[in-house]
């Protein structure tokens, strides 16, 4: 007995192609696009649900953006918003929007969508929902670099983020060294993580009790995440990392879901798990040392992000590009809380779990009532 | 003697392989052996637990010998120094180590077994989060600065969040699914951490405060602290050591747990309210030592195998091991001053994780 071979009619070859799938009780799969280019040689499928998602997602952020280019001591109407984005106003207006308020809000956006990115990466890795990169022990690697310049080099913005990438890293490899014994296995990383994370997070306890209020305390806004004061300088560096590190883990999107099956049976589909690993690895946590380089450990996106644009598309495992985009909009609604919700100025990453939290409960409480 | 041969992968007795510990099967050793043998490493860890405990009494920043010790326990002499010393400082720090050692680490076996999920800790419930908002809102609304007032509103915030977390998380047809409770601890307790965080932010007398609190020691607690949360903890104690075989069925998954004919509504219920008990009593008292409980039932199945009775038990003389190791080493550390055993946990805890981490093949739940 062979499978029917259902190879498309000669006069579709050309066009997007979409199997339609019936509501009712039983599931005939996922609404898919199949777009084929160039006679079929170039073909990939698109799944509807998530572009429909990822399009309103983009929409959303696009609207928050608007609104928190607007909005700020100085209120500029909507319509001049536009105009300066275009060019066409006065240079004022022009400073306000585009220099002080446009950089802080790409880069809002940029860095939620590498969180949650470098989130989904490590949630398929462990196969566990909980999973993030502080499993392999960034966050508390970095915050103990950071808190060392900062309490005993008195370090500025630029010190504060290589001791923060610098503790990261050499956490992240310790880590991975440690558990490497004939292979990463994906238990004995978290274990590993969970331990080096602990001991890290002990000294970081220390470090903060020892310290003076006032210095604890900027450390501590820190090590929430924020967003305060950056602008171009720190936006185009960032800007030109992703363009280097995104499309390298996208393209390691399809071999993820095979290592998803579990090591024995990826490897049986000719997969090296280990290299494999490694490469996402590096990506997760390059994207991660990016963020927390610009501003700090922002909490909760990477964990948060997988899961809720899982639930948006309703896609079995996590999926990249919903969580990417699910990030984007979660750091940039959090953003403009953060700068405007208070009267004051509070770090991003307090309002990230907060706005995140909350929206991650419905979800949850959502889901229970279908 | 040895009635039947069990070799690795082919037991004649029927039992599935899996169930003998990788680290333990030795081949030719029969389960009666393997019984004998855990029972005596069972009375080793009690051995040890009464050494620290000893030891604990008798060492700080004064020394005290051991029949001294042993006087201000059986013939109290209230003019004495060093009998006041043990009787006032050293036995309640010692009490409360025994107590919440052993509460951390069996609630954390308990969210682990019932979850199925390793990374999952007993904060993962929201007792951590709800116990450190309410010690923030107590200090930054109420102005609540005394530590004594802190045991009650951390208490207080543990068991509300972790009913919260419950309700949440058991809404819907399949009710409390692992992933649903542990997802719906983790927002929830973001939500609270965040709410927390602003305030301590705003507000540095707070934070000065939370910093403390949030490392979790056993010192400076007198045995007022120790009595208040024992009956919880016991309670918890009892509680969890009643739902433990249903946890081996739970192991298999929902759906060959209940064809087991296990209620799998009441044992979550159950663990739910152990967990609280046994965490919340334990973080009030403390504050929040996670690590015991996320830590101690790993090593614990390495040596045990996946058989939740028998983690269960080594779990409750192995975390009071090690949290009174810690709080030894604490005071030893910076002598005379003070390490808080918060810190010392992770940092004595974490390499022995690790080094066996390597050592032994790692075994899932």
């Amino acid at each position: 007995m062979t499978e029917p071979n259902h190879n498309p009619s000669p006069v579709l070859r050309n066009r997007v192609i979409v199997r339609v799938a019936r509501s009712g009780p039983i599931d005939f799969g996922r609404r898919v696009a199949a777009i084929r280019l160039f006679g079929g040689r170039l073909s990939m499928r698109a799944d509807l649900r998530s572009l429909g998602a990822g399009s309103i997602l983009l929409l959303l952020a696009g609207v928050i953006g608007t609104v928190s280019l607007a909005s700020g001591k100085f209120p500029i109407p909507l319509v001049d918003v536009f105009r300066a984005l275009l060019g066409t106003t006065d240079d004022n207006i022009r400073m306000v929007v585009v220099e002080w308020r446009l950089p802080r809000l790409l880069l809002a956006f940029l860095l939620g969508t590498a969180l949650g990115l470098s989130g989904a990466i490590f949630q398929s890795l462990t196969r566990n929902p909980l999973g993030s990169p502080d499993i392999i022990g960034f966050s508390a690697g970095s915050y103990t670099g950071a808190l060392v310049v900062i309490l005993l080099f008195s370090g500025g913005y630029y010190a504060t983020a290589a001791g923060a990438l610098a503790g990261g890293i050499v956490t992240a490899a310790a880590v991975y060294l440690l558990a490497y014994r004939g292979g990463a296995q994906g238990f004995r990383l978290i274990v590993v993580g969970i331990g080096i994370s602990a001991m890290l997070g002990a000294l970081n306890a220390w470090m903060i009790r020892q310290a003076d209020l006032q210095i604890a305390m900027s450390a501590a806004i820190w090590g929430a995440g924020s967003l305060n004061g950056l602008g171009f300088e720190q936006f185009w560096p960032v800007l030109l990392m992703l363009i280097l590190i995104v499309p390298f883990v996208l393209v390691l999107a399809r071999p993820m879901r095979q290592l998803e099956l579990g090591d024995d049976a990826a490897m049986a589909s000719g997969l090296n798990a280990n290299r494999l690993r490694l490469m996402l690895m590096i990506g997760g946590v390059a994207l991660t040392a990016i963020v927390t380089a610009a501003a700090g450990p922002i909490a909760f996106v990477s964990l948060a992000a997988p899961q809720i644009a899982r639930r948006l598309v309703r896609a079995a495992g996590v999926a990249l590009v919903p969580a990417a985009l699910t990030g984007g909009l979660l750091l940039t609604a959090a953003d403009w809380g953060a700068q405007h919700g208070f009267g004051v100025q509070l770090p991003v990453g307090v309002m990230t779990v907060s706005i995140g939290g909350l929206y991650f409960l419905w979800l949850l409480l959502r889901e229970a009532r279908q | 003697m040895i009635t039947q041969v069990v070799e690795p992968g082919a037991d004649p007795a029927g039992h599935p392989a899996s169930v003998l510990p990788a680290a333990n099967r030795p081949c030719g050793a029969s389960t009666s052996q393997l019984r004998l043998q855990r029972l005596a490493l069972l009375a080793l860890s009690a051995a040890i637990l009464i050494v620290f405990c000893i030891i604990s009494l008798l060492i700080g920043a004064r020394p005290v010998a051991f029949s001294t010790a042993f006087d201000a326990l059986f013939a109290y002499d209230p003019v004495s120094a060093e009998h006041i010393i043990i009787r006032d400082y050293r036995l309640p720090r010692t009490l409360l180590g025994l107590l919440c050692g052993a509460a951390f680490g069996v609630s954390g076996a308990l969210i682990q077994a019932a979850t199925r999920n390793p990374l999952a800790d007993p904060g993962i419930l929201g007792v951590n989060a709800g116990a450190a908002f309410f010690v923030t809102l107590a200090v930054g609304l109420f102005g609540f600065h005394a530590v004594s007032s802190h045991l009650w509103f951390a208490f207080l915030g543990a068991i509300t969040v972790t009913l919260l977390v419950y309700a949440v998380g058991s809404r819907g047809r399949d009710g409390a699914t692992p992933v649903r409770l542990v997802l719906s601890g983790v927002a929830l307790s973001a939500v609270l951490g965040g709410i927390g965080s602003s305030i301590t932010l705003l507000d540095p007398l707070a934070f000065d405060s939370l910093r403390l609190w949030s490392i979790g020691s056993l010192a400076g607690r007198n045995m007022d602290v120790a009595s208040t949360v024992a009956p919880f903890i016991v309670c918890g104690l009892v509680l969890s050591l009643c739902v433990t075989p249903s946890l081996n069925a739970i192991a298999l998954g929902d759906d060959p747990s209940r064809a087991l004919g296990v209620n799998l509504v009441q044992i979550r219920i159950l663990v739910v309210i152990a967990v609280t008990l046994l965490a919340g009593g334990a973080t009030a008292a403390a504050g929040p030592i996670g690590f015991v409980g996320l830590m101690v039932p790993h090593v614990v199945r390495w040596f045990t195998g996946p058989d939740q009775r028998w983690i269960i038990l080594f779990t409750i003389l192995c975390s009071p091991i090690l949290l009174l190791a810690a709080d030894i080493a604490g005071r030893l550390v910076l002598f005379p001053g003070e390490l808080e055993a918060g810190i010392v946990t992770a940092l004595i805890g974490a390499p022995v994780l690790i080094a066996l981490a390597r050592r032994t093949r790692a075994g899932g739940l």
